[in-house]
């Protein structure tokens, strides 16, 4: 095992993996992070926790993994590269590590335009994929990014992410194989809608041979109004909704459900592609879904190790 | 070059609030190719100055706006041409980039010396009226990595291992107005039948070559005097 984390557990025994979203709130509310915690448990093996997302300040990812830790729940760190240089990243991992959290998700990060802060400067002082490549250094070889050498390592499940949906098409699997080359244990992907594409990026994951060099988390996006799902379609960059899951919600009597059995239909789908591992539910703003999602879907009871 | 763009009015105004005998420098060089600060547009700063004091009747004997253009603001020789009109005046403004305004500043000790334009970046005229940036002096050149487009610049996020998510139908997540620069770069390594180069992992860049403790220098032992 490299981390030991109940993800790590779990996808090496072949079981299909279930991870949850976890948006931390913008306060330093705790009891917010513990009634979604909640809602996740005995429902997914791991529950990502995001890092300022769309680059609006939150409580920070190290802390809301810690509360998550607490509970019993195995966090998975997100930590994306627009707000830390080398030194503050590498510092959180040890501390992230320190505290028990066992996963961390290596990202880029949306810019800080969309956020509540767009006049702030960021850092971009490594990208994703050396970010990957720094984490892993530091586990396995047990070096800081400078090559210096520490004494105990943090042993971290690593993970990244993929977007099937964004352009060039044709260089996104080159992308993940550099995920992969450089040091990606788990892949969770940008949420799919568009399984006919997914379908063909998968093929050519599968050509390159990366499904058996890396596990590949599906992600799913609960969705629960017309109004959402256009928003997904028209304004979120790099997703691509197909216009007959748009007119479906358009035309539920209760768009709800609706979303739920779109997800469900989804998760079904994706479950039978080979090399899929598992999914990732991010279910934005709608924690308490999960459990109807998950086990509508199928995935219960959840394996323990 | 170095593209700039003049300050708005306004605030060139409340700059030399308090002088009496301003001098508009212009310079030659690539401010005068941007139409920011050359000679012709020193002298219509001149009279936009000279107007609005007029307006508010502060011109007299006492007051003179007067304006100049030197070849290059940031070359001590083409500076000592005009020590006397610098010493004629109370303050100075200066229409050259950041490095022309400090050059003045310090060949022109004790006198006041004030920014006209905005210093952007390093670019280049994409057509009549529209100036892009290509290039951030990131002192540790990588275009024989990227087919000759800098990521440094012109991706939002400056990534050096490819596009990121947000990348869509060639624009970048930040607005449709914005190219991707990876997806440019994709499009010229794939014409030059060089995608294979892509695959290969860019290592964490050194950025002390970039900012580091001071002002960057550049010595050529073979020239120093
Ligand atoms: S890589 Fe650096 S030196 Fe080269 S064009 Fe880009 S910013 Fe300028
Ligand atoms: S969309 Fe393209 S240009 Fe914009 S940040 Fe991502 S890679 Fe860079």
């Amino acid at each position: 095992m490299k981390s030991g984390s109940n993800l790590e557990k779990v996808l090496v025994h072949g079981d299909f993996a279930v991870t949850g979203e976890l948006g931390p709130p913008q306060s330093n509310d705790r009891e917010v992070i513990v009634k979604k915690a909640k809602a996740y448990k005995g429902y997914v093996d791991a529950v990502n926790i995001t890092d300022n997302q769309t680059a609006i300040v939150r409580m920070s990812s190290i802390a809301a993994c810690a509360i998550v830790a607490g509970l019993g729940l195995d966090p998975v760190m997100q930590m994306t590269c627009r707000d830390r240089n080398r030194i503050a990243m590498q510092s959180d991992i040890l501390g992230a590590s320190a505290l028990g959290i066992k996963n961390i998700l290596c990202l880029t990060g949306d810019h800080q335009s969309f956020g509540n802060h767009p006049t702030s400067k960021n850092v971009y002082d490594i990208d994703s994929i050396q970010l990957i490549s720094m984490v892993k250094g530091m586990r396995d070889d047990k070096k800081f990014l400078n090559g210096e050498e520490m004494k105990s390592e943090p042993r971290m499940f690593i993970g990244a992410a993929a977007n099937p949906f964004a352009d060039p098409f044709e260089y996104r699997v080159v992308r993940l194989a550099k995920k992969v080359a450089a040091g990606a244990d788990f892949i969770q992907t940008q949420a799919v809608f568009d399984v006919p594409r997914f379908k063909r990026w998968m093929e050519m994951v599968r050509d390159r041979g990366l499904h058996e060099r890396v596990y590949i988390l599906a992600g799913v996006i609960p969705v629960k109004s017309a109004g959402a799902m256009r928003y997904m379609k028209n304004d979120v960059p790099g997703m691509s909704v197909p216009d007959e899951l748009v007119r479906r919600m358009e035309q539920a009597s209760d768009p709800k459900e609706e979303g739920i059995r779109i997800c469900v239909e989804t998760i079904l789908q994706l479950r039978e592609i080979e090399g899929v591992s598992g999914i990732h539910l991010m279910p934005i703003m709608w924690e308490s879904v999960a459990p109807i999602i998950v086990e509508r879907a199928g995935l219960l009871p959840r394996p323990e190790y | 070059m170095i593209v700039a763009e003049q300050k708005p009015v306004a605030e060139i105004l409340r700059m030399i609030e308090g002088y009496r005998k301003i001098l508009v420098v212009g310079c030659g060089t690539c401010v005068t190719v941007c139409m920011a600060g050359g000679e012709k547009e020193a002298g219509i700063l001149a009279s936009l100055i000279r107007m609005a004091w007029a307006r508010e009747g502060r011109l007299g004997p006492l007051i003179d706006v007067s304006e100049t253009t030197v070849e290059r603001q940031c070359e001590w020789e083409f500076l000592q041409e005009i020590s006397e009109k610098v010493a004629a005046s109370d303050a100075v403004l200066s229409m050259g980039c950041g490095a022309g305004v400090q050059a003045m500043a310090r060949m022109f000790e004790g006198k006041v010396i004030l920014p006209a334009l905005n210093t952007k970046f390093i670019g280049m005229p994409e057509r009549q009226g529209l100036w892009t940036e290509l290039c951030a002096g990131c002192g540790d050149c990588v275009l024989d990595r990227t087919g000759g487009i800098c990521p440094i610049a012109r991706c939002s996020k400056s990534l050096l291992n490819g596009p990121c998510g947000g990348s869509q139908n060639g624009k970048c997540e930040v607005s449709k107005d914005i190219d991707c620069a990876w997806q440019l770069i994709f499009d010229r390594m794939k014409s030059l039948g060089r995608l294979e180069a892509l695959g290969a992992m860019l290592p964490p860049k050194d950025w002390s070559k970039n900012r580091d403790g001071g002002p960057r220098k550049v010595v050529r032992e073979d020239m120093l005097l």
